[in-house]
């Protein structure tokens, strides 16, 4: 049995397991940060949310460290985990896109770039998604897509805040048109849940580049950006090809955003679930029965 | 004049050009001549249909991109009457990459909205190839919502290499522009219908590219990425471009089996460019058809069938549950 093959089995042995993947790292083990070269013990670095102590560089998170992070803990409930994608164009390119998801599920454990369900948030209910750039880069195809528009949905239903982290590169371009309609299924969906009342609060991750910046992530009542995120619609390579010119040096970081009005506030991961909590008191519908 | 072409056309306007100087030949021998003319032109025949028949998704994107096929002002000008051009986007600047106003589709008052590129170098310029910055799309929302104020059908032409990456594009929130656009487009309660006509480049393209009925050119493309932009991540060395427009199925007929396409309009050999006015006129009947149909649906229906048809859009498997699961074999038995 192909690795790949086991490692499902295994996880869809127990899906949702938040503490699945969690190894225990043992003691003295370190790693280098890449905003200060200083080097933190990996334990440290965990208890931190993955944030440098020292210098607050915001490490990597998976969407499965997100939803932990932002959801009481035993809340989440995990919702579509056994989504997965078909290969509709039969896409090859330096590999075939079934071996892409195939690597991409054994790397993260995830069938796809995105964990979609419920939980809540200090005792508040809500809906909630994280996207994992570990996963083909937080490609958007078909399974992101329609897990996204599962989750707005049900928020629009069962009238629910709507908590999204985004962090991708993209749409997938092996699914060809069919992700980049994607962009338009989450933002009609969006357009739903706007007419329900309940606050949609969005969280952008670095990076979140490319058309899905340009959909779901940028719809919400509250959009809110870790430090120093990559944050932008074009790559910068592309704008420096078409430009001819070396671009800013700030440009498209979350800073850039803020100054330049796209966004509404840079919040900190070991800050981000209070100021939600915080945001979601300010948000809740009036004369509305929970 | 030397007209423009690309390599696969090479062979073929060589020899309409040895034709042209035969023709221009007044020579004593005229019985000779003729003879001679009429073999080229029936070797130019033979050679038409040889390079244009069985054109690869490639050579399709070229003639997408070709300096002389009929722009969104074109067809603007051949199919309806009366077009009152709207500018501005009211908050910076009117963007000419996109051109929007009032039109008559016979007797249909209606709103056309549309991507536009030039027709020569200065107008290239001034129209930044048909990509727009943010203001481009804001000034097509605003058209956006005076269609559903005043109840006119929106019918939009497709025609961009994408939206334009630049450094003030970015300042002034291209991403949130095409998102907001795409959140507009979704709820708007007229009927919007999709005419590609050239290039369909990625999510500026999207951004007035889907509706309730959605009709291509033969030779147009739509794609999430383009083809060289693919290769230079996914494929190394030559040819990539060649390999990724086949393998990212973006040409109408692929699409059409994808169900993200409706009709697709004939296009004469060689590009809509050889015939434009029979073009337009067989778009014209596609428009004219697809609002006599839409026209009778009331508008919350409208809003709901085009949500059910872009839920729809995507191939994914579940093993619990109510999945859909899309019949793939049907597909791709090709
Ligand atoms: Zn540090």
């Amino acid at each position: 049995m192909p690795i790949g093959e086991w490692f499902n089995k295994q996880k869809k042995l127990a899906p949702g397991n938040p503490n699945l993947e969690k190894r225990a790292v043992p003691d003295g083990v370190w790693e280098k940060c890449k905003g200060c070269n200083e080097p933190i013990y990996t334990k440290e670095l965990e208890k931190n949310h993955k944030v440098c102590p020292k210098c607050d560089y915001h490490f990597p998170f998976s969407a499965q460290e997100r939803v932990n992070h932002l959801t009481d803990p035993g809340t989440f409930d995990e919702l579509w985990a056994d989504l997965s994608s078909e290969d509709p164009l039969h896409f090859i390119a330096n590999k075939t896109y079934v071996d892409s998801l195939d690597i991409a599920r054994d790397k993260t454990g995830l069938n796809d770039a995105v964990i979609c369900g419920t939980g809540q948030v200090n005792g508040r209910r809500v809906a909630v998604g994280a996207m994992d750039f570990g996963f083909i880069g937080g490609s958007m195809g078909s399974v992101v897509g329609e897990k996204i528009t599962r989750l707005i949905e049900l928020a629009t239903d069962d009238r629910l805040p709507l908590i999204i982290t985004s962090s991708s590169g993209g749409a997938r371009m092996q699914e060809g048109m069919v992700s980049l309609m994607q962009m338009a299924k989450t933002s009609a969906a969006a357009a739903r849940f706007n007419k329900s009342g309940m606050p949609y609060i969005s969280i952008l991750a670095h990076p979140t580049t490319g058309g899905v910046t340009a959909s779901f992530p940028s719809l919400a009542d509250i959009i809110i950006a870790e430090p120093n995120a990559l944050i932008g619609f074009a790559g910068q390579r592309v704008i420096e090809q078409t430009i001819k010119q070396k671009l800013p040096k700030n440009f498209q970081t979350a800073e850039f955003n803020l100054t330049h009005g796209m966004i509404d506030m840079i919040v900190s991961r070991l800050e981000m679930k209070h100021t939600i909590t915080r945001l979601l008191d300010y948000l809740e519908p009036r004369g509305v029965a929970q | 004049m030397r007209r423009f072409a690309y390599d696969f056309e090479k062979p073929l306007v060589e020899l309409e050009t040895k034709l042209d100087e035969l023709k221009q030949l007044e020579s004593a021998e005229k019985q000779d001549i003729a003879f001679q003319i009429k073999y080229l032109e029936e070797q130019i025949q033979k050679l038409r249909l040889r390079t244009y028949s069985k054109l690869t998704p490639w050579q399709k994107v070229q003639l997408a991109r070709h300096p002389d096929r009929p722009r969104t002002n074109d067809y603007i000008e051949a199919i309806f009457t009366d077009f009152i051009e709207l500018h501005g986007d009211r908050i910076y600047r009117d963007d000419p990459a996109i051109i929007g106003g009032f039109a008559r589709l016979g007797d249909t008052r209606a709103m056309v909205i549309g991507h536009q590129k030039g027709r020569n170098t200065k107008e290239n310029v001034l129209r930044n190839f048909g990509m727009p910055h943010p203001e481009g799309y804001r000034k097509a929302r605003r058209l956006m919502k005076l269609a559903s104020k005043f109840q006119l059908p929106l019918i939009t032409f497709v025609d961009t290499p994408g939206a334009y990456p630049g450094i003030e594009a970015e300042e002034r929130g291209q991403a949130v522009a095409i998102a907001e656009n795409l959140l507009e487009l979704s709820a708007l309660a007229v009927p919007v219908i999709v005419a590609v006509i050239g290039e369909g480049g990625s999510g500026g393209a999207l951004a007035i590219g889907f509706g309730d009925r959605m009709i291509m050119l033969e030779n147009a493309y739509y794609s999430v990425i383009t083809p060289e932009g693919c290769a230079s991540i996914l494929w190394d060395g030559e040819g990539g471009a060649d390999r990724a427009a086949e393998a990212l199925w973006l040409t109408a007929d692929k699409l059409f089996k994808l169900g993200i396409i409706d009709t697709i309009v004939k296009e004469p050999l060689g590009g809509a460019h050889h015939a434009p006015a029979l073009v337009a006129r067989d778009l014209k009947r596609e428009l004219e058809k697809s609002l006599k149909e839409l026209g009778r649906t009331d508008p919350a229906e409208l809003v709901e069938k085009r949500y059910l048809r872009l839920r729809d859009i995507g191939f994914y498997s579940q093993e619990s549950g109510v999945a859909k699961t899309l019949n793939l074999n049907a597909l791709t038995g090709e």
